[in-house]
C-alpha cells in the first residue's frame, strides 16, 4: 500500500532543508497548502455530490437528468456555481445583519473542520491526535447554530419555524450519533482517528464486532441522515411546508454556501461512516486469503476511502428519493423513544462484548 | 428583427455570435462569456404556477420531457435563489401585487417568462374584470411562450430562447438588460 | 314531486311553486329560515345537503336560488327568494343549517352585494376589500379605470362585519376580529408549493399546531360566470376545460348536457359512448396526478414521476383523439367535436393492461410505507355529518362514508346500463380520501374495459344550429366531475347568450373545510389534509 506520508514529509523536508526556511515558516506554508488543498477537495467534492445526487436522483426517477452541460453533463454543477458566485446578495430590511451574513459561514466553517478530520488515505491525514472523534463531534455540532441564527435573523417566520424545527432535529439526533460513536470507541479502544483505521487492519468494525456493530451502523445511518437535513428527515427545509425553510432568505453565494454544506455534511457522515465501520482507507481484508488481500492492496488507499463513503452516501441518497417526509414529533419520537434507548443498550452490549471477549 | 429570422436558427445562432462578439475586448470578453456560460446553463425556475400552464411545467418536469437534462430541474421555492419566474397562467387583478412582489424579490439577475396566452395578453378571459391584460405591465418579461396552454416542447424552446438571449448580455460594460430594468421600474413605480 | 309539494303547502301556505326540472318553492325573505330549517330536519323531506346557492339578478329584483338535495331519499329541490332593495339587499342566512352556506353567502355577497342576515363572516370572498361594485349584477360598470391592475400591496382586514338580527327584529352591523390578538399568524400562500395553485391561508399557530385558519380565494378568480354572460351557448363551453383542468372532459359533459336538455337535443349513442370514455380517462389521469403531487408534498418526490407516466399515455391518446393534451373543447352541444382517432381502441387497451399493475406498485411503494401510514392514518378526519353538512362531494366525501357519487345517485349519459359500484370507506381522514382516489383509478379501469369494445358505430353530434338559442326558463344539472359533484345553472332569456349561468364547482367547499379538519393538527398535516382534499384553485374561484 503506498503511504502518502514519504509526499508529505518529503515536502517538509523540502521546505525545511533544501529551501532552508525558518521552522515556524515550514509551518506557515505547509498550513496554506494544506488549507488550499482542503477547500479546493471541498469544492470539487461538493460540486460533485450535487451533480452524483441529480443524476442518481434522475436515475430512480426514470430521467436522465444533466446531460447537456459538457460532457455527460459533467461541468453542469460549475455552471451553477458560476452563476450563484456572482448572483446579488440581497440585504434585507429589519434584520441582523452582522448574524444575517455570520451564518453561512458558520455552517461552511463547520462542515469544513470535519471534513478536515477525515482519514483521507494511507499517512493522509491533515489532524490527527488522540482525541479525533471527540473534537469531530464537537466540531460537526457547530452548523446548528449557524442554521439557528439564519432562521433568526432572517425575520422572517418560515425561517424561524425552520431553524427551530432544525435545532431540535440536531440536537437530539447528535446523542445517537454520539453514543454511536462511543460504543464504537469501546470496541477499538482509541478515540484517535488514525488509531480507529488502524484497528481494522486486519478486518473491519463492521464485521468483527458482528452484532453490536450491525446496530450501530443502522442506528448511524438513520441519525446521520437526519443529522444532515435530508429526507425523509428534512423537515428544516421541507419544501412543501416552508418553502425554503432556514435559508428561504439567502440569496447568491450565500445560499451556495448552504447549498455546498449539505452535500458535504453529506460526505462527512459517508466518511466517518466508513471509517468507524468500513476500516477508513483500510482495504477489505479476509484472514487466510493472501492472494485476495494482496490484489486489494494494490487499489490505492484514497480509492478506498472515497468509494466506501460515496457507496455510503448513495444509500442516504437512496432514502431521500424514496421515503415520505416524517412529520416533527415523529421525527423526535423516533429519536427519544427508539433509537437513543437502543443505542444506549447497545452500548452495554458493546462494553460487555469487549469485555468477555465475544469478537472476531 | 424580422418575424420569418425566428424560424431559422442559423441566423439567430449568426447573430447571438455578432453580439457577442462586438466590441469586446480580449479579456473583458472571455470573462464575459465564462459568466454567460455559467448563467445560461444554469436557469433555476422559482415554482410559480396559477393555472393550467403550471401542469404543463410539471409535466415539463417529469420523464417525458426532462427540463433537468438542460439543468433547470432545481426549481427552487424561494424567489431570492432562483433565476427566472415562468409565469404559467393567468395574472388577475388580485394576483398582480403578488407577482410584482416576487419579482422584486428575486435575485439580479433575474428574468421572466410570460408562458400561455393568459400570461401574455389574459387570453381566453381578457374581457374580463378581473384579469390582468399581460403581464408585461407588471413585470419586464423576457420571453414570450405562446399557446394554451403551451406544449412542453414550447415550454423547453421557450427556456432556451432565454438561456440564448443571456448569452448576449455583457456582465462587464454593455449591461443593456439592467438600463431597461430602471426605465420599467421608473415607468411602474412601486409606490 | 306532487306530495313533496302538497306536504310543504301545507306547511307554508304562502308558498308558491315552479314546475321545472327541479321543483322551485317560491318563499318570503322573512320564512326562508323556517322552510330551510323545516326541509332539513323533517324525517320524510330531509334535506340535508345544500349543493349550491345561485345569486341571481333580475334586473327589478335581486335574489337567491338554493338547490337543496337529500342524501336519503335523492330528491332534489330549490327554494326561490327575492329581494326588490336594490340599494341595501338583505336576506337571512341560512350558514347555521349548512356550514357549507357560510362560504356560498359570502361569494353571493361578492357578486351581488346581498347581505346575508347572521352570516358570521361577511366578507368579500374572491375580490379584494376595495373592489367598486358587484360585477355580477347586470348594472356593473366594467370600466378598468374604477378597478385597475395594482402592483400595491391589496389592504388587508384583520376584522370582518356581520349583521345581526336583534330579538326585536332590528338588524345591527357588528364587527369582530378574525385573529385573537396574541395569536402567531403565519402567512401561507398565495405563491407557495403546497397550496397547489395560489390558495392563501392565514394561519394562527401555536408552535407547530394550528389554531386556526383563515382562507383567502380569488387570486386565479377569472370571472367565468359573468364572461359566459356576453357569449353565445357554444362559445361558452371552452371556459370549462380551464375550471378543472383535469376534470375537462367531465365538465364539458355536464355543460353540454345542459344545453341539450334545454334545447331537447338527442345525443346519438356513439357521442354518448365517447363521452363517458373519456370522462373516466381523464378521471385516471387526474387521479394518478393526485397521488403523484400528493406524495410529492409529503416528501415522496419520485412518486410523481411514476404516476404521470400513466397520466402520460392518457394525454398522449387524448392528443391523438382531440388534438390537445390539455384544453381539449372536444365535447360540443349535440355530440363530440371529432371522431375517434383509429387506433383509440388499442391504445386504450393497452392502457387497461398497464394500469392495475402501476397501482400495484404505487401501493408498494407508498401506501405500505410506514412513514407513509403514519402521516396519513389518522389525519383530518371528516365524519360523514360534515361532510354532508360542509357539502365535501366525491372521492373526498365518499371516503367520510357518503354515498354521493353522481354517476349512480343521479345516472346520466349512458352511467345507468354500466356495472359498477361506489367507493365508499368510513375512516373519513387523509388515508382513506387517498385510498379512494387508488381506487377509483382501478373503478374507471373497468368501467372503460365494459364499454371500450361496445362503442356503437353511428353520427358522433347531433344537428345543432350554429348558433343556439335557448327558450325562456331555467335548468340545472349535476355531473361527477374528478372532485366531486358539479353543478350548473342555467337561466335562459330566450336569447343566443345565456342570461346567467351558475357554475358550482366541488372544490369551493373544500376549501371552507379546511378550517373545520386542521384546526388542532401541526403544519404539516395542513400539507397532508391540504393534498389529500385535491383541490383545484381555478376550479374554486373560476
Amino acid at each position: 500500500m503506498f503511504d502518502f506520508s514519504i509526499i508529505t514529509n518529503w515536502i517538509h523536508d523540502f521546505l525545511g532543508s533544501t529551501l532552508g526556511m525558518a521552522p515556524w515558516l515550514v509551518t506557515t506554508v505547509e498550513c496554506v497548502l494544506i488549507g488550499v488543498g482542503l477547500l479546493l477537495a471541498y469544492a470539487l467534492l461538493a460540486l460533485f455530490y450535487i451533480y452524483f445526487e441529480r443524476k442518481v436522483c434522475a436515475a430512480f426517477q426514470c430521467r436522465l437528468g444533466p446531460n447537456r452541460v459538457g460532457p455527460m453533463g459533467l461541468l453542469q454543477s460549475f455552471a451553477d456555481m458560476f452563476k450563484i458566485l456572482i448572483k446579488e446578495l440581497i440585504t434585507l430590511k429589519h434584520t441582523d445583519k452582522f448574524l444575517f451574513a455570520l451564518a453561512p459561514y458558520l455552517v461552511i466553517v463547520a462542515s469544513v473542520l470535519a471534513f478536515a478530520c477525515l482519514p483521507w488515505g494511507n499517512g493522509l491525514q491533515i489532524i490527527n491526535f488522540n482525541i479525533g472523534i471527540f473534537f469531530l463531534i464537537a466540531v460537526s455540532s457547530i452548523g446548528v447554530l449557524g442554521i439557528l441564527l439564519a432562521g433568526w435573523s432572517s425575520n422572517n417566520k418560515f425561517t424561524l419555524i425552520g431553524a427551530m424545527r432544525s435545532g431540535a432535529q440536531m440536537v437530539s439526533y447528535e446523542l445517537s450519533i454520539g453514543l454511536v460513536m462511543i460504543t464504537m470507541v469501546v470496541f477499538s479502544g482509541t478515540m484517535s482517528i488514525s488509531g480507529i483505521v488502524e484497528a481494522q487492519r486486519d478486518t473491519w468494525f463492521i464485521f468483527s464486532a458482528h452484532l453490536p456493530a450491525w446496530i450501530a451502523f443502522i442506528i448511524y445511518l438513520i441519525a446521520g441522515t437526519a443529522e444532515t437535513n435530508r429526507g425523509p428527515f428534512d423537515l428544516p427545509e421541507a419544501e412543501s411546508e416552508l418553502t425554503a425553510g432556514y435559508h428561504t432568505e439567502y440569496s447568491g453565494i450565500h445560499f451556495g454556501f448552504y447549498y455546498l454544506a449539505e452535500y458535504l455534511n453529506l460526505f462527512i457522515v459517508g466518511g466517518v461512516a466508513s471509517l468507524m465501520f468500513l476500516g477508513g482507507w483500510m482495504p477489505l481484508h479476509i484472514n487466510g486469503w493472501e492472494g485476495f488481500n494482496h490484489v486489494m492492496d494494490y487499489i490505492p488507499s484514497v480509492v478506498w476511502f472515497l468509494g466506501k463513503s460515496i457507496f455510503i452516501t448513495f444509500i442516504i441518497i437512496w432514502f431521500k428519493w424514496t421515503f415520505p417526509r416524517l412529520r416533527i414529533d415523529q421525527l423526535l419520537t423516533l429519536e427519544w423513544k427508539y433509537l437513543l434507548p437502543i443505542s444506549m443498550v447497545n452500548l452495554v452490549f458493546m462494553t460487555l462484548c469487549v469485555v468477555n471477549g465475544w469478537h472476531f | 428583427m424580422p418575424y420569418e429570422a425566428w424560424k431559422d436558427n442559423e441566423a439567430i445562432e449568426k447573430l447571438v455570435k455578432e453580439l457577442q462578439d462586438s466590441g469586446a475586448n480580449v479579456l473583458v470578453g472571455s470573462l464575459d462569456k465564462l459568466i454567460n456560460w455559467g448563467r445560461s446553463n444554469s436557469l433555476w425556475p422559482l415554482t410559480f404556477a396559477t393555472s393550467c400552464c403550471g401542469i404543463e411545467f410539471v409535466s415539463l418536469g417529469a420523464a417525458r420531457f426532462d427540463m433537468a437534462r438542460f439543468g433547470w430541474e432545481v426549481a427552487r421555492a424561494s424567489p431570492r435563489q432562483a433565476d427566472f419566474i415562468m409565469v404559467a397562467g393567468t395574472i388577475v387583478n388580485r394576483m398582480a401585487p403578488v407577482l410584482r412582489r416576487l419579482y422584486d424579490q428575486l435575485a439580479e439577475p433575474k428574468y421572466v417568462i410570460a408562458c400561455g396566452s393568459c400570461a401574455i395578453s389574459g387570453g381566453p378571459f381578457r374581457k374580463s374584470y378581473h384579469v390582468a391584460r399581460g403581464i408585461e405591465d407588471i413585470v419586464p418579461v423576457d420571453v414570450y411562450v405562446p399557446g394554451c396552454p403551451p406544449r412542453p416542447e414550447a415550454m423547453i424552446y421557450g427556456i432556451m430562447q432565454l438561456s440564448r438571449k443571456i448569452k448576449v448580455e455583457r456582465f462587464f460594460g454593455g449591461r443593456n438588460r439592467q438600463e431597461r430594468q430602471t426605465e420599467f421600474f421608473k415607468d411602474h413605480p412601486l409606490d | 314531486m306532487a306530495q313533496l309539494q302538497e306536504k310543504i303547502a301545507k306547511l307554508f301556505p304562502q308558498a308558491t311553486f315552479e314546475e321545472a326540472d327541479v321543483l322551485t318553492i317560491n318563499i318570503a325573505d322573512a320564512q326562508l329560515h323556517d322552510l330551510a330549517a323545516t326541509l332539513r330536519d323533517d324525517k320524510d323531506l330531509s334535506f340535508d345537503y345544500l349543493m349550491t346557492i345561485v345569486g341571481m339578478d333580475w334586473q327589478k329584483e335581486l335574489g337567491c336560488v338554493y338547490f337543496l338535495n337529500s342524501t336519503t331519499h335523492g330528491t332534489t329541490v330549490s327554494i326561490k327568494v327575492t329581494t326588490a332593495d336594490r340599494d341595501n339587499p338583505m336576506l337571512h342566512s341560512v350558514s347555521d343549517l349548512w356550514a357549507v352556506a357560510g362560504i356560498y353567502e359570502r361569494e353571493v355577497y361578492d357578486f351581488f352585494g346581498i347581505i346575508f342576515i347572521n352570516n358570521m363572516d361577511m366578507r368579500r370572498l374572491f375580490l379584494s376589500v376595495d373592489w367598486v361594485g358587484y360585477p355580477l349584477r347586470k348594472d356593473y360598470d366594467a370600466n378598468p379605470e374604477l378597478n385597475p391592475v395594482s402592483i400595491e400591496n391589496e389592504r388587508q382586514l384583520d376584522t370582518t362585519d356581520m349583521w345581526l338580527e336583534g330579538p326585536n327584529g332590528k338588524i345591527e352591523k357588528k364587527t369582530r376580529p378574525i385573529f385573537q390578538k396574541d395569536d402567531f399568524v403565519v402567512n401561507i400562500g398565495p405563491q407557495h408549493p403546497a397550496t397547489h395553485g395560489v390558495l392563501r391561508f392565514r394561519t394562527a399557530i401555536d408552535g407547530e399546531t394550528i389554531k386556526k385558519i383563515d382562507v383567502y380565494m380569488g387570486y386565479i378568480h377569472r370571472g367565468v360566470e359573468k364572461l359566459s354572460e356576453g357569449l353565445t351557448y357554444q362559445q361558452t363551453l371552452h371556459f370549462m376545460d380551464r375550471l378543472d383542468y383535469f376534470s375537462a372532459h367531465n365538465y364539458h359533459h355536464g355543460l353540454c348536457m345542459l344545453y341539450e336538455k334545454a334545447a331537447g337535443i338527442e345525443v346519438p349513442k356513439r357521442a354518448q359512448y365517447i363521452r363517458v370514455i373519456m370522462d373516466e380517462l381523464s378521471r385516471i389521469a387526474s387521479h394518478c396526478l393526485f397521488i403523484g403531487t400528493y406524495c410529492m408534498d409529503l416528501g415522496a418526490t419520485t412518486m410523481l414521476f411514476y404516476t404521470l407516466r400513466v397520466r402520460e399515455q392518457i394525454l398522449d391518446i387524448m392528443d391523438k383523439t382531440c388534438g390537445a393534451r390539455m384544453t381539449f373543447n372536444y365535447d360540443v352541444i349535440g355530440g363530440v367535436m371529432a371522431d375517434l382517432d383509429p387506433d383509440f381502441v388499442k391504445d386504450v387497451k393497452e392502457l387497461l393492461a398497464v394500469v392495475p399493475k402501476n397501482i400495484k406498485e404505487y401501493n408498494k411503494i407508498f401506501t405500505g410505507n410506514v412513514i407513509a401510514k403514519g402521516r396519513m392514518n389518522g389525519i383530518g378526519v371528516l365524519s360523514r355529518e360534515d361532510a354532508i353538512s360542509y357539502a365535501i362531494t366525491g372521492p373526498s366525501g365518499r371516503a367520510s362514508g357518503w354515498a354521493c357519487d353522481v354517476r349512480k345517485t343521479d345516472p346520466y349519459s349512458i352511467y345507468p346500463e354500466l356495472n359498477f359500484e361506489q367507493v365508499i370507506m368510513t375512516e373519513g381522514d387523509s388515508m382513506a380520501r387517498f385510498k379512494c382516489r387508488v381506487a377509483e383509478i382501478q373503478q374507471s379501469a373497468d368501467i372503460i374495459a365494459q364499454i371500450i369494445d361496445k362503442i356503437p358505430e353511428g353520427e358522433i353530434c347531433a344537428k345543432v344550429p350554429k348558433v343556439l338559442k335557448l327558450p325562456v326558463g331555467h335548468w340545472y344539472q349535476v355531473v361527477e366531475g374528478c372532485r366531486g359533484v358539479f353543478a350548473l345553472y342555467l337561466e335562459s332569456d330566450g336569447t343566443t347568450k345565456p342570461y346567467r349561468l351558475k357554475i358550482a364547482p366541488p372544490c369551493l367547499p373544500l376549501a371552507g373545510v379546511v378550517d373545520h379538519i386542521t384546526e388542532g393538527q401541526k403544519i404539516a398535516d395542513l400539507i397532508t389534509i391540504g393534498g389529500s382534499l385535491d383541490y383545484i384553485v381555478p376550479d374554486m374561484d373560476r
